[in-house]
C-alpha cells in the first residue's frame, strides 16, 4: 500500500490535545508521524491546506440491514454512504433478520464489510436471542467472532431480571450494554411525543416519561451490576439528567444523542410529515437545550446518527403506518460542523471527541486519536465547503431525512481507513 | 367568494369568512331537501368517490344523498371491498382511482393525516371525512349550521363539550371552528380522557361536568370511543355514568333554553341518558338533516362553484 502524505491540515485530536497545522505521514496503514516539514519519498501527497484532519469518525449506532432488508441497505451501500459521509467505522446493529444473535451472522457482517471495502463495521451482538428479552443471546461467541457490544435496539429488554442478567454476564467481557431506553406499556400506538403537537394532529403520544423511566431502571441496573450501561440516542431532558446523576455517582454510564435530536422539535411532524417520525421522537424546545447543554459539560459522550434507512414506499404512508426511522450517515458531518460548531455551541474539539474519540472509548475499538502507531482511521474536513442535502443522490438506499434542502456549510472531503481513502469528495 | 383551498381537510385552515360562505351556502341547499323533488343539477356530470376506510354509516350515507340532490354520480368504496385488504397501499388505491378522473374524493381514514397525504398526491379535490383523532371538519360544520339555526349567532355562546376529548376528532374541529367564530368552549372529562395541552386550542377545561355546565348555551356530548381504548380511562361504565353522563337533573344546570347536541353514534346509559337524547332540548336529529345540506354546499364550493 502507498504510504500517504497529509500536507498542511489543521490536525485536532482531542485523544492527545493536539490541534495545530501540521504534516501527517501514513504508511503500512498506520500513522507514522505528525510533524512540521515532513517530506517521505514515495507517498503520495494529498495537499490539504484549509481542512482539517481529524481522527476518523465512528458512527456507533447504524442499522446496516443486512442480512435479511437488503431493499432497504446493504453493507456495502451502508458503509459506503458512511465513507461519503466522512465515518471511518460504523457501528452495525443487531435488528436484522436474522438478527445478529450469534457468531455466525457476527461473522458474516464482518465478510461482507471487508468485501465491501467502505468503512470499517463494528458489528453489536443482540443482547437476547432473537431479541425476544427472554433468553441471553452468546455473548461470548459474538464477542469471539467480533462484536463489539450488545443491544436489542429497536426493542428495549422489558424484564428487569432478563436486563439484570444480561447485564452481570456482558461484565465477562468488559463489553456495554447498549439499550434502546423506552417503556412501552406507556404508549399504545404511540407516534410522536406526546404534547401540544399530538393534541393538535390527532396523533397517539409517546410520553416522555417512557424513556426516563427505563433510562432509571437501568442506571439502578447498572449499578445493581457493575455493567457498563450505554443509553442509546437518548433525547429528553429527564433521561439526561438521569445519565448526568448517574455519571455523578461515578457510575459506568454513557449515551449519545443523534443530531435531528439536537436540531429539531416536535413542531416537525407538523403536516404530517413521515421523515420526522422516529424513535426516540422529536421532543421539545426544553429537552433540545437541555441536550445542547449535556453536549456542552460532557454529560453526553457521543454523537450518533441511529442510522435507519427504509424503502421510499414504506416511507410514503399515512403517519400511522410509515415506519420510525431515518437516515443520517450522509448529514450528520455538516450537521455538526454548521449547526453545532459553527455558532459556537460547541468546540470543534469537543465535537470531534463526541464524533470520534467518544465512540471509540465506549466500544473499546481502536480509533479515535491520530496517535502515532495507531491505525491510519482518519477523515478530513472542508469547513468552508457549502453543502446542500439532496437526498436524491444519497449514497445510502435510504432517503428519508427531515434535513432534506438544507443549506449548510462544512463537509467531509476525504475519510481514509487503515491508510486507504474509501472516499475522496470530487 | 371560493373556497381558498382546493380541499377541504381541516377546520384549522379555514378562515372565520370561509366558515361563513360554507354555511350560508348550506342554508341554500337546506331547502333543497325540502323540496318534493329533491335533486338540483349543479354538479351534473362531476364524479364523487366515498372512499370509508372505517365503518360509516351516518357520514358516509349523507355525503352519498348530497352528491345525488346536486346530481353528481357517486360511488361508494369502503376498505372491506377494497384492494386494501388485498395489501395494497394508500398510495395506490389512491393513484388508482385517481387515474379514472373523479372530481371529489371524499376520505375517511382510521390514521390521523391520511386525508393530508392523499391531497398532496391527487387533482381531484379531497374532503376529510373524519382522519383518525385529528378532525373531523363537515361534522363541525353542521354542527354550527344547526347552533346558528337555534340561537341565531355563533358569538358569545357557552359551549360545553363533554366526554372523550382524548379520541375526539368532531372535538378537535368543532374546538377549531366555535372559538374562530367567538363562542367560548368549555371541555370537560376525566383527566385520563383530556388531550395534553388541551388549554392551549384555547378552551377552558373543568373536570367537574356539575360545575363546567353551568349556564351553557350548548352541550355538546362526544361519544365514549370505547374501540379506542386500550388503556385504563375510566374504572367502570357505571362510575362514567355517575361523574360524567348527561342527565336530565345535570342539565337543569345549563341555560333554559340550552340546545343538547351529539355527534352519534349514541352510547345510551353510557354517556347521555335516554330523556336527554329524545328530549326537548335535543337536535341530534336535526344535526343530520343538516349534515347532507353542509356536505351539499361542500361538494359544491370545491367542484362546481365558479
Amino acid at each position: 500500500m502507498k504510504s500517504l502524505l497529509i500536507r498542511g491540515a489543521r490536525i485536532v485530536d482531542p485523544s492527545q490535545r493536539i490541534d495545530r497545522v501540521s504534516d501527517l505521514f501514513v504508511d503500512e496503514g498506520r500513522i507514522r508521524a505528525i510533524d512540521e516539514g515532513l517530506s517521505p519519498e514515495g507517498a503520495e501527497v494529498v495537499d490539504a491546506r484549509g481542512l482539517i484532519a481529524v481522527p476518523g469518525l465512528i458512527d456507533m449506532h447504524v442499522h446496516l440491514r443486512e442480512p435479511g432488508f437488503e431493499y432497504k441497505e446493504t453493507i456495502a451501500s451502508g458503509t459506503a454512504a458512511a465513507a461519503a459521509g466522512g465515518f471511518a467505522a460504523v457501528a452495525a446493529m443487531a435488528n436484522t433478520d436474522p438478527p445478529n444473535d450469534c457468531a455466525a451472522v457476527t461473522e458474516y457482517i464482518l465478510e461482507k464489510a471487508h468485501r465491501a471495502g467502505g468503512a470499517r463495521v463494528h458489528p453489536i451482538g443482540a443482547t437476547t436471542r432473537r431479541m425476544e428479552g427472554k433468553e441471553l443471546s452468546e455473548m461470548g461467541e459474538m464477542v469471539a467472532a467480533g462484536a463489539v457490544a450488545v443491544s436489542d435496539d429497536g426493542l428495549p429488554v422489558r424484564d428487569a431480571n432478563v436486563m439484570r442478567r444480561a447485564m452481570e454476564y456482558a461484565t465477562i467481557f468488559d463489553i456495554p450494554v447498549i439499550e434502546h431506553c423506552e417503556t412501552p406499556e406507556l404508549h399504545p400506538g404511540g407516534v410522536m411525543n406526546e404534547g401540544y403537537w399530538s393534541t393538535c394532529l390527532g396523533l397517539r403520544g409517546i410520553p416522555r416519561a417512557s424513556e426516563e423511566i427505563s433510562v432509571r431502571r437501568n442506571v439502578i441496573l447498572a449499578e445493581t451490576t457493575g455493567a457498563r450501561l450505554h443509553v442509546a440516542h437518548l433525547s429528553t431532558k429527564g433521561a439526561l439528567e438521569a445519565v448526568r446523576q448517574a455519571k455523578e455517582r461515578g457510575l459506568p454510564v454513557t449515551c449519545e444523542v443523534t443530531p435531528h435530536h439536537l436540531l429539531l422539535t416536535d413542531d416537525s411532524v407538523r403536516g404530517y410529515d413521515t421523515r420526522a417520525k422516529m424513535k426516540p421522537p422529536l421532543v421539545t424546545e426544553e429537552d433540545l437545550e437541555a441536550l445542547l447543554e449535556g453536549l456542552a459539560d460532557g454529560t453526553v459522550d457521543a454523537i450518533a446518527t441511529d442510522h435507519a434507512p427504509h424503502h421510499e414506499d414504506e416511507k410514503q404512508q399515512d403517519f400511522d403506518h410509515a415506519p420510525f426511522g431515518i437516515v443520517g450517515l450522509e448529514t450528520s458531518v455538516s450537521l455538526g460542523l454548521d449547526r453545532l460548531v459553527r455558532p459556537g455551541i460547541i468546540s470543534l474539539n469537543r465535537w470531534i471527541e463526541l464524533m470520534s474519540t467518544g465512540p471509540a472509548r465506549i466500544l473499546g475499538v481502536e480509533g479515535g486519536t491520530l496517535a502515532v502507531g495507531a491505525p491510519a482511521d482518519l477523515t478530513l474536513l472542508d469547513p468552508e465547503r457549502p453543502f446542500r442535502v439532496e437526498p436524491s443522490v444519497f449514497v445510502s438506499k435510504g432517503r428519508s431525512t427531515p434535513f432534506a434542502d438544507w443549506e449548510l456549510q462544512g463537509r467531509a472531503v476525504r475519510t481514509i481507513v487503515s491508510g486507504r481513502s474509501v472516499f475522496t469528495l470530487p | 367568494m371560493t373556497l381558498a383551498s382546493h380541499h377541504l381537510l381541516d377546520i384549522e385552515s379555514l378562515s372565520p369568512a370561509e366558515i361563513e360562505l360554507v354555511l350560508e351556502t348550506s342554508t341554500s341547499f337546506k331547502e333543497v331537501g325540502e323540496r318534493a323533488i329533491k335533486k338540483v343539477p349543479a354538479l351534473r356530470g362531476k364524479t364523487v368517490i366515498n372512499l370509508f376506510f372505517e365503518p360509516s354509516t351516518r357520514t358516509r350515507v349523507s355525503f352519498e344523498i348530497a352528491a345525488k340532490r346536486l346530481s353528481a354520480d357517486s360511488i361508494n368504496v369502503s376498505s372491506a371491498g377494497s384492494s386494501v385488504v388485498k395489501g395494497e397501499t394508500l398510495l395506490d388505491t389512491v393513484k388508482n382511482l385517481e387515474a379514472m378522473a373523479p372530481d371529489v374524493i371524499v376520505m375517511r381514514h382510521p390514521s390521523s393525516g391520511a386525508p393530508h397525504f392523499v391531497a398532496r398526491r391527487v387533482e381531484s379535490a379531497v374532503v376529510n371525512a373524519g382522519d383518525g383523532m385529528h378532525e373531523h371538519p363537515t361534522q363541525a360544520l353542521l354542527d354550527a349550521f344547526t347552533i346558528l339555526e337555534a340561537k341565531g349567532r355563533l358569538s358569545g355562546l357557552k359551549v360545553v363539550i363533554v366526554g372523550d376529548l382524548l379520541h375526539s376528532r368532531v372535538f378537535r374541529s368543532n374546538a377549531r371552528l366555535l372559538t374562530k367564530m367567538g363562542s367560548s368552549v368549555t371541555v370537560t372529562a376525566p383527566r385520563t380522557l383530556l388531550p395534553p395541552f388541551v388549554e392551549r386550542l384555547g378552551v377552558e377545561v373543568i373536570t367537574a361536568v356539575n360545575d363546567a355546565i353551568v349556564d351553557a348555551d350548548v352541550v355538546m356530548m362526544l361519544r365514549v370511543q370505547k374501540e379506542r381504548m386500550e388503556g385504563a380511562f375510566f374504572p367502570s361504565v357505571r362510575e362514567y355514568f355517575n361523574l360524567y353522563a348527561l342527565t336530565v337533573d345535570r342539565l337543569k344546570r345549563a341555560k333554559q333554553d340550552v340546545i343538547l347536541m351529539h355527534p352519534g353514534p349514541l352510547n345510551r346509559g353510557l354517556e347521555i341518558e335516554s330523556a336527554v337524547a329524545d328530549g326537548p332540548y335535543s337536535l341530534i336529529l336535526d344535526q343530520v338533516t343538516n349534515g347532507v345540506a353542509v356536505r351539499m354546499a361542500i361538494l359544491y364550493l370545491l367542484a362546481g362553484a365558479s
